[in-house]
């Protein structure tokens, strides 16, 4: 179990006040000035070093995307840096969590990792239903301009950086990168094609860096303690501490920073209260926000929580936002309500995911009370292949996944429901045999 | 120059290309909806899919992916088909199966790949999903269930027309396109969405269910709407063309034509003339045409004849005029019917000498009097390239909306003499700068433009900056066969014998002597004469038309004129033969080949490009100007004026606002 000693995020639960004092008090803000000094490439060499990786999901290094931004910006084109702070993955709350607490831990490491990219402005963008924390981060900004530590001259550092807080108008779709910089400049919110990736022609044609609130959060306490401290933690290739936030059937759902590779048995145990009902009664995992495969209970429990870890039993860390279902779980209904939300979701640009996202949910909600032929559940993993990988983000991906994962773990399920209402077995005395 | 595999066929691309381009280059078909050539890249149907090695082991869209050094690209592979065969799909789960009653019928993309690419049945056993009709304005009809949402017409409006208007709402499945508010896309250009729209969601309101495609002969010929000299395919079926289609030419119109240019077709079966007609006591009476001969037979002349070409006349027909009246021993040609009386001693100083394509290279552009959106619009589109790649546009004149960013400097032409600096500086620092002089500047300012050459350094070695827009298809020939006197049409006022080559825009009351009016359309013209001799529309006579850039293009027949309605070149045969002067050609090559030892740059088709050499005119301009030439878009010649779909467009684009402030 993480040592006390070792949070990062030390108000996670808001014990104490977000205020710029109370920061300050924790340890934020504390001499940046030391930090920015260590110079850019060294800033991102310990970064690289920590073995960071991207926590929005993709779980990319950090360090090593930073260094993809030029060395050298020209002044019609300057450097940005984007905070991807539009968290609307069902099951995910930890930047709402950084935002509403610990705002001052991302406003300083917003600075600190834009300085490093030599980026000339962060941008925050915060999404649209997230109002408090949006007040909240409005009011840590302005704190922050008061008091020097960003805007010309930051921290007395000489560099010049601008923060602005973006608020989001509620598409879940704004949270890819590329559609939050469509969002940013004022367009509709749809991804961009790739190449060019954002590191070349990012915000307004512009190099920029689009990072998630975490990464960016945790940088400047990386530097303070070095990236050995960081690297401690976790398995190799999975290093540092994460913010896990664990919802449904535990008995005490919470938000909390462990050390990566912790295994799910010890996290649900020392964190959650165990499962409710207990470990018996543990049905599936959705580990890693709803976008990222299920796993079955007996896959789950000893797996470590990581990158790596997950992986291996087919399904991935994603945001680290693990829904936990027991056994009164309704699974197909549960996934099916994913594929609404990813129907509702879609941006409509690109014709795999407008139109597959649609066409699975719909046979979802029939394969939910068994109204399908067994054939169609083949025929729905067919297109949930038609649509993984062929759309331009990964919103067709991540809506294909959970069926996916469903399939392949819950088949039998599927086609007892099948059954059960065709009359074929099952509790139901077969209908027309009833008739004659 | 990368070289890419192609299916294992190495070839070498230029740089810059796309997978898609480099697919196109070894001969392989890629089926694609959103991707067209002249617009942005959108990469959202996702038909183009490839499989790419080195890349992601997924497939990848070839139209959005640049082609590079040593990649590996193949079309065929079992990848490539199922990316194909999901796609087609998935584009067709939601699309109606009206085909039968689809006007895209037979010209249709998705018809077409989903029988080459698509897997022949369907898996869908959901409710499809219907989608509320749009209204888009007189010209372009909607069925919007029908829409792939490829964003094509987005683009177009956006990129090319300039106008804003066409957009996408919604999300996800519910994504709908639609115009502003639902109303009329104001653009000239609007028609050409329903060339672009792959699939039958947007089509042509006016030739709704009309005809199927492959009941229609096709004919290439040249518009004549306006001085681009568009080049067009005329479809027709029996005796009447149902619509028009631009043909692709780089030079002058790319693949777009304006909304008169394709629609005012229907105007061509509507207020025609189809017999001779004499006036006797006041009235036009229907004649013979002996009869109609020889009441023009009975005027006492003496040599004062004069001819008056009209907008949308061929060199043929005027050459025919020209040389009637030279057997009758004059000369008095004019082809200006608004007054204008511009030196034209020499053609280069009233002509488009940059060319329609060169704009696009322009870094410093001027407009002088000229509403290019409504006098030119495929030139306008051209400037709009040109801005694109950083062209400064200043323009003198009434404020107007040219769809593009533009410094206005005043509807006074005095600041001819004395520039700001902001604009000479922005010329002293333009490598292709262009000044573009319109129909309304042309009279009080034709010399001062023609100082600015000197001024600005227009003309240099392979650039001529120096540019005159006409309105009228018939101009350019016009002018090069000598329809044009020093005074202007005043000179012809007092002819005792005119005659009106399809002329409807001068003031015909100002003519004293015997009127023969030869044209198509019952219009002004027509109300005036003293004789009608019934002629051929541009759509009905194979003819030669110059257009602006001095480009000679020559057009076929599509269909035979109504009635007694003759071709114009023979009608001035046969009343040389009444005047006892018979002309010697007696087949339109025998004219042709008079009319090239007469004008030997009619002799060739091609761009023709004409010494320069500028009169030496007075270099200042006074005036203020206090409107363009064309009022009326829409309206501009007899065969819009009878043509329902301009008058439907001109009421709404034109006049809406002005009607419904009336209601109120």
């Amino acid at each position: 179990m993480l040592a006390d000693k070792d949070r990062i995020f030390t108000n996670v639960y808001g014990y104490q006040s977000w205020r710029l004092d109370a920061a300050m008090a924790r340890g934020d803000w504390d001499n940046t000035k030391a930090l920015l000094e260590l110079g850019q490439d060294k800033i991102i060499d310990v970064v690289k070093a920590s073995g960071l990786r991207g926590r929005g999901g993709a779980g990319f290094p950090t360090g090593t995307k930073w260094s993809f931004m030029p060395k050298e910006p020209k002044p019609d084109r300057p450097n940005f840096l984007v905070i991807n702070a539009d968290e609307s993955e069902p099951g995910s709350c930890k930047d709402r969590e950084i935002i509403r607490h610990d705002p001052h831990k991302l406003i300083e490491g917003a600075l600190v990792a834009g300085f490093a990219m030599r980026a000339r402005a962060a941008y925050i963008y915060i999404r649209g239903e997230y109002i408090r924390e949006a007040e909240t981060l409005f009011a840590a900004v302005a704190e922050a301009y008061d008091k020097g530590l960003v805007g010309k001259n930051a921290c007395g550092s000489g560099y010049d950086f601008d923060v602005f807080v973006h608020r989001g108008a509620g598409a879940y779709i704004c949270g890819e990168e590329t559609a939050m910089l469509e969002s940013l400049e004022g367009k509709k919110g749809q991804p961009r094609l790739k190449p060019p990736f954002p590191a070349g022609a990012g915000l307004y044609g512009c190099p920029t860096t689009v990072n998630n609130v975490e990464s960016i959060a945790v940088a400047p306490t990386i530097l303070r303690r070095g990236a050995e401290w960081f690297s401690s933690f976790g398995a190799e290739n999975n290093r540092g501490t994460k913010l896990f936030q664990i919802s449904g059937h535990v008995n005490t759902p919470c938000v909390v920073e462990e050390a990566m590779s912790i295994p799910f048995r010890e996290l649900i145990e020392k964190h959650c209260g165990g499962i409710r009902g207990g470990w018996d009664n543990l049905l599936a995992v959705i580990p890693g926000g709803s976008s990222v495969p299920l796993v079955p209970a007996k896959d789950i429990m000893d797996a470590p929580m990581d990158f790596d870890g997950l992986k291996a039993v087919g399904s991935g860390l994603g945001t680290a936002a693990v829904i936990v279902m027991d056994k009164s779980t309704d699974v197909v209904r549960a996934i099916s309500r994913l594929s609404y939300f990813y129907k509702h979701e879609s941006c409509g640009q690109c014709t795999p995911c407008r139109e597959g996202t649609g066409w699975m949910w719909r046979v979802m909600e029939r394969l939910r009370t068994g109204d399908a032929d067994i054939s169609e559940i083949d025929m729905l993993q067919q297109v949930t292949k038609q649509v993984e990988g062929h759309s331009i983000c990964a919103l067709g991906d991540a809506a294909a996944w959970p069926i996916q994962g469903l399939i392949r773990h819950f088949r039998p399920e599927l086609e007892r429901r099948i059954n059960d209402r065709n009359g074929n077995g099952g509790d139901l005395a077969p209908m027309q045999e009833a008739a004659e | 120059m990368p070289k890419v595999k192609v299916d294992g066929v190495e070839i070498e691309v230029p740089q810059g290309a796309t997978v898609l381009q480099a697919c196109e280059l070894a001969g392989k078909e890629i089926p694609r909806f959103c991707y067209h050539e002249r617009l942005s890249i959108a990469g959202n149907c996702r038909m183009c899919l490839v499989e790419v090695k080195p890349g992601p082991p997924k497939p990848q869209a070839s139209c959005a992916l640049p082609a590079a050094e040593n990649q590996e690209i193949f079309t065929t592979t079992p990848m490539v088909k199922h990316a194909r065969e999901g796609i087609m799909e998935f584009l067709l789960i939601n699309h109606p199966l009206d085909c039968p009653i689809c006007d895209q019928g037979g010209e249709c993309d998705l018809q077409d790949q989903s029988v080459a690419y698509g897997r022949g049945h369907s898996r869908y056993a959901e409710n499809k999903r219907a989608v509320t009709e749009k209204y888009m304005g007189p010209i372009v009809k909607t069925i919007m269930t029908r829409c792939i949402q490829c964003t094509r017409c987005v683009r177009f409006a956006e990129e090319v027309a300039g106008v804003e208007e066409i957009g996408a709402i919604y999300r996800g499945e519910n994504m709908q396109i639609t115009s502003y508010l639902e109303e009329a896309v104001s653009s000239e250009l609007s028609g050409n969405v329903v060339d672009l729209c792959p699939v039958g969601a947007l089509t042509s309101k006016p030739y709704a269910f009309e005809a199927r495609p492959w009941e229609l002969r096709k004919t290439l010929t040249i518009d004549v709407m306006d001085a681009v000299g568009t080049n067009i395919r005329l479809d027709s079926r029996g005796r009447q063309v149902l619509r028009c289609v631009p043909r692709v030419n780089d030079e002058v119109n790319e693949e777009w034509a304006t909304d008169k240019t394709r629609h005012a077709v229907d105007g061509l079966v509507r207020k025609r003339l189809d017999r001779p007609y004499v006036r006797r006591d006041g009235k036009l009476h229907p004649v013979t045409w002996d009869e109609a001969f020889a009441a023009i037979a009975s005027v006492d002349h003496g040599g004062s004849v004069a001819a008056v070409a009209g907008d949308l006349v061929d060199c043929e027909t005027m050459f025919a005029a020209k040389a009637l009246l030279k057997e009758l021993g004059s000369s008095l040609l004019e082809g200006r019917q608004t007054g204008m009386d511009y030196d034209t001693s020499s053609l280069a100083a009233v002509n488009f000498n940059t060319t329609i394509a060169g704009t696009e290279e322009a870094d410093a552009i001027l407009l002088i009097g000229t509403n290019l959106r409504w006098e030119a619009p495929l030139v306008n589109t051209r400037i709009r390239k040109a801005i694109k790649k950083g062209a400064k546009v200043f323009a003198i004149g009434p404020e107007t909306e040219l769809t593009y960013k533009v410094e206005w400097l005043g509807a006074d032409l005095a600041v001819l003499g004395s520039l700001p600096e902001r604009v000479t500086e922005a010329f002293a620092g333009a490598a292709k700068p262009m000044v573009i002089v319109g129909g309304a500047a042309l009279k009080g300012a034709h010399g001062a433009a023609l100082a600015l050459v000197d001024k600005l350094g227009l003309v240099k070695d392979g650039w001529n900056g120096f540019n005159v827009v006409h309105m009228a298809a018939s101009r350019m020939g016009g002018l090069m066969l000598g329809f044009a006197q020093k005074a202007g049409i005043a000179a012809l006022y007092d002819a005792k014998l005119s005659f009106f080559l399809g002329a409807d825009e001068c003031d015909h009351a100002r003519f004293t002597g015997f009127k023969v009016y030869v044209g198509h359309h019952g219009d002004r013209g027509a109300h005036h004469a003293d004789v009608i001799l019934p002629a051929a529309s541009y759509a009905e006579k194979s003819g030669t038309y110059v257009n602006l850039e001095g480009r000679v293009q020559r057009g076929e027949r599509a269909v035979f004129p109504p009635g007694d309605a003759r071709e114009d070149w023979t009608i001035f045969r046969a009343l040389s033969e009444k005047l006892g002067c018979t002309l010697a050609f007696d087949t339109i090559d025998e004219l042709r080949a008079a009319m090239a030892l007469d004008c030997p740059e009619l002799s060739t088709l091609g761009l023709k490009t004409f010494a320069w050499n500028p009169p030496a005119l007075g270099g200042t301009a006074e005036g203020v100007l206090d409107g363009y030439p064309i009022k009326d878009f829409y309206l501009t010649n007899a065969i819009c004026r009878a043509s329902p779909t301009m008058q439907r467009c001109s009421a709404e684009l034109v006049h809406g606002e002005s009607f419904a402030e009336a209601a109120e």
